[in-house]
């Protein structure tokens, strides 16, 4: 009797921690709701995001996140150009032409490019890439989209290169041998079957991709140049959602509209995000089930 | 016949330039921050105080506040993160609820960091009162990497063979001695894995510490855990951004990117060892 007590109160010491992980969690969602709703009393939804105006500190402010948006669009756009062929690319030499040894060193290699910090790579853009894109482009300052773009096209690529070889790996072999036997060679079988048996599962890697870019806060901060207006060219300076929250809240007094208005790009930011990975979700569920 | 071979060997050189290429970016990002930042670094550095406005000096504080940090996240997220994944797998009927909560701990994985921030911001440092501090940072860090630290413990949990638990539960023992005599240590490296690699990830990360911990001009080593500190990650970023000297900032940014990289991939790499030893040795 005592033994199945015991039992009982295990189970619930577990039960109880399984519920505060959740309620932390789910604390994430109702505070961005509770502190970012406020906002849309002051600006409406349809103004919040298409307004052209970001200046909440003005008198009276204007709480428009479009250049904030077409901001982030633009550096996330700009990274995939980057980082979806090189990613990929690699993905496939991983799975299917490195031998075992080149396979055991580059895979640990790419897991440690995507451990470094953010601000590492914000760091290096501002010290090193930055000053190298204002000489090649003859700009007076480097820190702009394209370099951005740069920075997080690497960022993104651990997560792309991975998820895609994960997927080509899950091509089963029979498919291969049936290629093989039809007498196409590696390439032709890579390219014709392979790759379009995989393709479910790389455009989740690129998903998560995607939404690891446009999250990503630091580096764009220091390398993006930071001015709120929409962009006309991957040489100006663009602002993203995250850069504006970490650079503003700093000198936002809390509950003041400003202080809603960056908990509200939040989320929106929340929503892309959480998005994406439902539609990564979504695909890999597909994927799994056509390759039975 | 020809052009076929020809398109193969050229097909095949184009995918591995492309992994040259990222390779090569990797060893560039090295080379850079090492080269550089191997010129400032030294013992003093690593154990003084910063001097002159944060143009001198070393940067103890940093490396104290940051090992702080991260030691009070872990201290939140490690107990809460494996009791509950020990809970969904082992203890909870799996239906429809769970496979919701999973999927929604899978996505909150994917949240961006500054969104963390922003909770800590709100929930710990305003709510709670515990104002801009170590406890706040940590805290929104252990929560930022708590989803991380659940699904890693979650597929440690799972990969253990239903017949390990079986076998242990016919020999009479409970389902608690079955968790902790037979799958616990089964799926012990697959839980630190998980977890050590949570913490290289709490260590790197500015934005969520950005509004709940950090503070750039401190003269004094914490003192308790409502203090404010500096921290690695940020002191680059304040150094790159903030102060009027840039010429003698930029060289202890260097050093300072250098400690953390070294620290962050030294925790991964930790990692890395771990589960692939792990995997030699499975059933």
């Amino acid at each position: 009797m005592r033994r199945a007590q015991k039992e009982n109160l295990i189970r619930g010491f577990f039960c109880l921690f399984a519920l505060l992980s959740i309620f932390f969690l789910s604390g994430i969602v109702i505070v961005l709701f509770k502190e970012g709703l406020p906002i849309f009393e002051v600006a409406p939804l349809g103004e919040f995001l298409f307004g052209k105006f970001w200046y909440p500190t003005y008198e009276p402010p204007d709480f428009g996140i479009l250049p904030l948006l077409l901001g982030s669009l633009w550096v996330t756009l700009g990274a995939l150009i980057i980082a979806v062929p090189l990613g990929v690319a690699s993905a496939i030499y991983i799975a299917e032409a490195a031998s075992p040894k080149i396979k055991e060193f580059i895979k640990p290699v790419i897991e440690l490019l995507a451990g470094i910090p953010s601000v590492v790579y914000g760091f290096f853009g501002m010290v090193v890439v930055a000053p190298l894109v204002a000489k090649i482009f003859n700009l007076p300052v480097g820190l702009n989209a394209f370099t951005a773009s740069m920075l997080l096209g690497i960022m993104a690529i651990p997560t792309i290169t991975s998820i895609s070889e994960d997927a080509i790996s899950a091509v089963p072999e029979s498919f291969k041998e049936a290629s093989y036997a039809l007498g196409a060679n590696k390439w032709e079988t890579t390219a014709k079957v392979i790759l379009p048996a995989a393709a479910g599962g790389i455009s989740t890697a690129i998903i998560l991709g995607m939404a690891r870019v446009i999250g990503e806060t630091i580096t764009v901060l220091m390398v993006a140049g930071g001015a709120a207006v929409i962009p006309h060219s991957f040489f100006e300076p663009v602002r993203t959602m995250t850069a504006t929250i970490a650079a503003e809240m700093g000198e936002t007094v809390a509950g003041s509209a400003h202080f809603h208005a960056l908990f509200a790009i939040a989320i929106v930011l929340f929503v892309i995000t959480l998005s994406f990975n439902i539609i990564a979700d979504l695909l890999t569920q597909r994927f799994r089930r056509r390759l039975g | 016949m020809r052009s076929r071979k020809v398109k193969e060997f050229v097909g095949f050189a184009i995918l591995r330039l492309a992994t040259a290429f990222i390779l090569l970016a990797l060893f560039i990002i090295l080379y850079f921050i090492t080269v550089r930042g191997s010129k400032v670094v030294n013992w003093q550095f690593l154990t003084q105080m910063p001097r002159e406005g944060m143009t001198a000096g070393g940067i103890l504080p940093a490396i104290l506040g940051t090992f702080y940090l991260v030691t009070c996240s872990i201290c939140f997220a490690l107990p809460l993160g494996v009791a509950a994944a020990i809970y969904l797998t082992e203890y909870a009927k799996q239906g429809r609820l769970i496979r919701i909560i999973r999927i929604g701990i899978n996505n909150l994985a994917g949240v961006p960091s500054v969104v963390f921030g922003l909770f800590g911001l709100a929930v710990f440092v305003k709510f709670f009162g515990f104002g801009i501090s170590i406890l706040s940072g940590g805290l929104t860090l252990g929560i930022l990497i708590l989803p991380t630290i659940i699904r890693a413990s979650e597929e440690a949990l799972l990969v253990v063979p239903q017949s390990f638990r079986e076998a242990s539960l016919a020999l009479g023992a409970t389902k608690w001695q079955t968790i902790c005599k037979v799958v616990l240590p089964n799926a012990i490296s697959g839980i630190l894995t998980g977890s050590i690699l949570g913490v290289g990830r709490a260590a790197g990360e500015t934005a969520p510490i950005l509004f709940t911990a950090v503070t750039f001009y401190t003269m004094r080593l914490p003192r308790s855990i409502f203090s404010e500190v500096q921290a690695l990650p940020y002191h680059i970023y304040a150094l790159m951004t903030e102060g009027t000297h840039p010429e003698a900032q930029v060289p202890i940014a260097y050093g300072t990117a250098l400690v953390l990289l070294f620290l962050v991939l030294g925790i991964d790499l930790i990692a890395i060892i771990i589960r692939n030893r792990a995997r030699r040795e499975k059933w």
